[in-house]
């Protein structure tokens, strides 16, 4: 089961004293082929928990390192299909790692949400998180989810305020994700130490794990992040790690080891964060 | 809302902020409080006798309303059948509709404390009119516009500077509204505190939608009583053009309940509606999905990826339309029918020479929907175009279009 994999996931790692770290990569970037290498790599690599991206044309809530990633993805050829068959491809050889599937709704809504969550599931995914469908919008998709058995995360975000926070948390499983600023992907922390306190206030109303994402570009990022939070959230970073390597938008010999090669500095940083 | 009865086609958006399955607020959970609040300032202020007045008292005195409602003698002759009439929106100060709607966000936003403005735009027309606005009001203001939009519609990127806003080109995507769009939504989610997003059409999540068309519906609002006291009646027929369609709801709405009243949309056809990505028809070409905070009709392809749309127009350039417009072409009241290119510019040219009005490209679109419709109907009818915009944007690229026959 879908919640299963990320609560035994978080479980370990508390047992380690440390965060976890969750990994974004987004599938189809730059092509088909190098992606899956690169998500078949990355629990050796470090990575304990996988954000898979699902590529949209519009990604509203992304920064230009994730736009861009994006746009790679679908112009090759990058479908929500081929998506879900990487994760499928992915569990044949991992059955722990956890997987979620990060996007927008157009592509799930278009797919038919009872086909895509019958085929999540049958894939292996754990949990979604969507950025465009707020509490208020339950009913397309989270609550359907949760039947399957797959975990919905929520964002909440420095907006989401006290009176709030209760409604977002409501049919929140899986992993509470704290968006670290008011702001796109990419961007950066204004102010860390105002990380913590609101990873602290998020705890005082839920027993689930608060990953943090947004802004965490390094090691040292992870570490002093992961000092709060139970979770520690890159993307951007992985992502123009990737996007460097690459010749006129293919992928070179580097590209890979890239990727990878930054997710072991991160795993790093997360095990010295309560050192 | 409109409590008009249980039958009408008024009481749209539901608590939900739904049009039968259209609208809603799929938007991100950094701005979903921040929505909250827009809606519940807005109650506040349509509930308050001075803001009200203050809306009647711009639009009078700033705006120039009423619009005049002009009979066009010339084009009924030559198009043949229905009686033609014009509402008058070019005419308004800034040259269209939409400082109709600018002016109640405006005011609704000094009500909030906002102290800085956005917007996005596709012809410039909406960027004028927010910049406009902004300068009355004293707000520093960012106009993000797709940078293909910005080569084609120079003129009011030059009016919009002159007015003191910063014009920000957008260079994702296509460079066109859908992605000026995208791109104002990140600054939002950004500035969130401080600032306001003025959206210029009927479209975004609730409750832009309903707030839109409530501030362009005096458009519809007057034209009853004028055609009431120049015809004794009510209009046969009413012609809008839709991009998102804010001149058109507003237009419309004040109607959707009077049966013998046909009303038709125009849509953007581009090159043709069977040519792929070659047109901007959404509730023609398109189907339901969900963006920019609502779902409704949008270009789109097999795996939900949004389609960029063509037109020879700016304003018509969008993938998506308000979802009003949805509802009301799912239930049947309103039809929707492609203009294409060709069609809209031959219009253009038309109603410049025969009644020395030059249109918007986007308002040709509806001219060129009235050539189709007039003939059909009988000379005892009448048939009334929202002329939503003047041209003078458009004589450049026009210009080029007809380089030789000039």
């Amino acid at each position: 089961m879908g919640s299963d994999r990320i609560g035994a996931r978080f479980a370990a790692v508390k047992a380690e004293g440390r965060p976890a770290l969750v990994t974004f990569v987004m599938a189809g970037d730059p092509d088909l082929a190098t992606s899956q290498a690169i998500l078949d790599g990355l629990p050796r690599a470090g990575a304990d928990i996988i954000e898979l991206g699902m590529p949209f044309s519009d990604p509203m809530a992304d920064g230009v390192a994730i736009q861009l990633a994006g746009q790679r993805a679908l112009e090759s050829g990058q479908t929500l299909r081929q998506t879900l068959a990487m994760v499928e491809d992915f569990r044949r050889k991992d059955s722990q790692t956890p997987i979620v599937l990060m996007g927008y709704y157009n592509p799930i809504y278009i797919f038919g949400v009872d086909a895509f969550l019958a085929a999540a599931r049958e894939a292996g995914v754990d949990g979604l998180i969507v950025v465009d469908l707020p509490p208020e919008e339950d009913g397309e998709l989270c609550i359907p989810a949760l039947e399957a058995g797959i975990s919905f995360i929520r964002l909440t975000t420095p907006t989401t305020d006290d009176r709030r926070l209760p409604a977002v948390l409501k049919n929140t499983s899986g992993f509470v994700y704290y968006v670290s600023m008011t702001g796109v992907t990419g961007a950066a922390i204004a102010n860390r130490e105002r990380v913590g306190e609101a990873v602290r206030r998020i705890k005082a109303h839920t027993a689930l794990p608060v990953a943090v994402g947004f802004g965490i570009k390094n090691a040292e990022d992870a570490a002093f992040i992961g000092r709060d939070a139970d979770g520690v959230v890159v993307g951007s970073a992985i992502i123009s790690a990737i996007a460097d390597t690459l010749d006129d938008g293919r992928p070179t010999e580097g590209t890979v080891g890239a990727a990878h090669g930054l997710v072991a500095e991160l795993a790093a940083g997360v095990r010295r964060a309560r050192g | 809302m409109d409590m008009s009865g249980a039958n009408s086609l008024r009481q749209g958006p539901d608590d939900q902020g739904r049009f039968g399955q259209f609208g809603g607020r799929f938007v991100a959970e950094t701005l979903m409080p921040l929505i909250l609040d827009l809606e519940a300032a807005y109650r506040t202020a349509r509930a308050d006798d001075a803001f009200n007045a203050e809306i009647v008292h711009l639009a009078k005195h700033y705006t120039g309303r009423p619009s005049p409602l002009y009979f066009a003698d010339r084009l009924t002759e030559a198009y043949g059948g229905a009686r033609i009439y014009f509402k008058r929106e070019e005419l308004n100060h800034t040259g269209s509709h939409k400082i109709n709607n600018c002016l109640g966000q405006i005011l609704l936003a000094k009500r909030m404390g906002k102290t800085r403005i956005i917007a996005e735009t596709g012809a410039g027309q909406h960027g004028v009119a927010t910049a406009t606005v902004c300068a009355k009001f004293g707000l520093p203001c960012t106009i993000f516009m797709g940078a293909t939009d910005v080569e084609r519609q120079r003129p009011n990127v030059l009016r919009m500077k002159m007015l003191g806003a910063e014009v920000r080109p957008v260079t994702a995507g296509a460079g066109t509204l859908k992605d000026a769009m995208n791109e104002a939504l990140r600054d939002w989610v950004t500035n969130v505190e401080s600032t306001y997003y003025l959206i210029g059409t009927a479209a975004g999540p609730h409750p832009y939608p309903e707030m839109v068309r409530d501030f362009q519906s005096v458009i519809g609002t007057e034209l009853r009583a004028q055609m009431l006291e120049t015809e004794g009646r009510l209009p046969d027929a009413l012609v809008a053009c839709i991009g998102g369609g804010s001149n058109a709801i507003g237009f419309f709405h004040p109607f959707l309940d009077d049966e013998g009243v046909a009303i038709y949309g125009a849509e953007a056809g581009g090159h043709g509606i069977d040519v792929e990505n070659g047109h901007a028809a959404s509730m023609t070409g398109g189907r339901p999905g969900v963006l920019h905070g609502n779902r409704t009709y949008l270009l789109q392809d097999a795996d939900g990826q949004i389609l960029e749309g063509h037109s020879i127009s700016a304003g018509l350039d969008y993938p998506g339309v308000g979802p009003e417009h949805s509802f009301l072409r799912d239930s049947g009241r309103v039809k929707y029918m492609p203009i294409t290119d060709a069609q809209a510019l031959e219009a253009f040219q038309l109603c410049t020479r025969l009644e020395g009005i030059i249109p918007a490209l986007e308002t040709a679109h509806g001219l060129a929907l009235v050539k189709a419709i007039a003939p059909t109907m009988r000379p005892d009818q009448t048939i009334v175009l929202c002329l939503s915009g003047r041209g003078d944007k458009d004589v450049e690229s026009v210009g080029r279009l007809l380089e030789g026959q000039l």
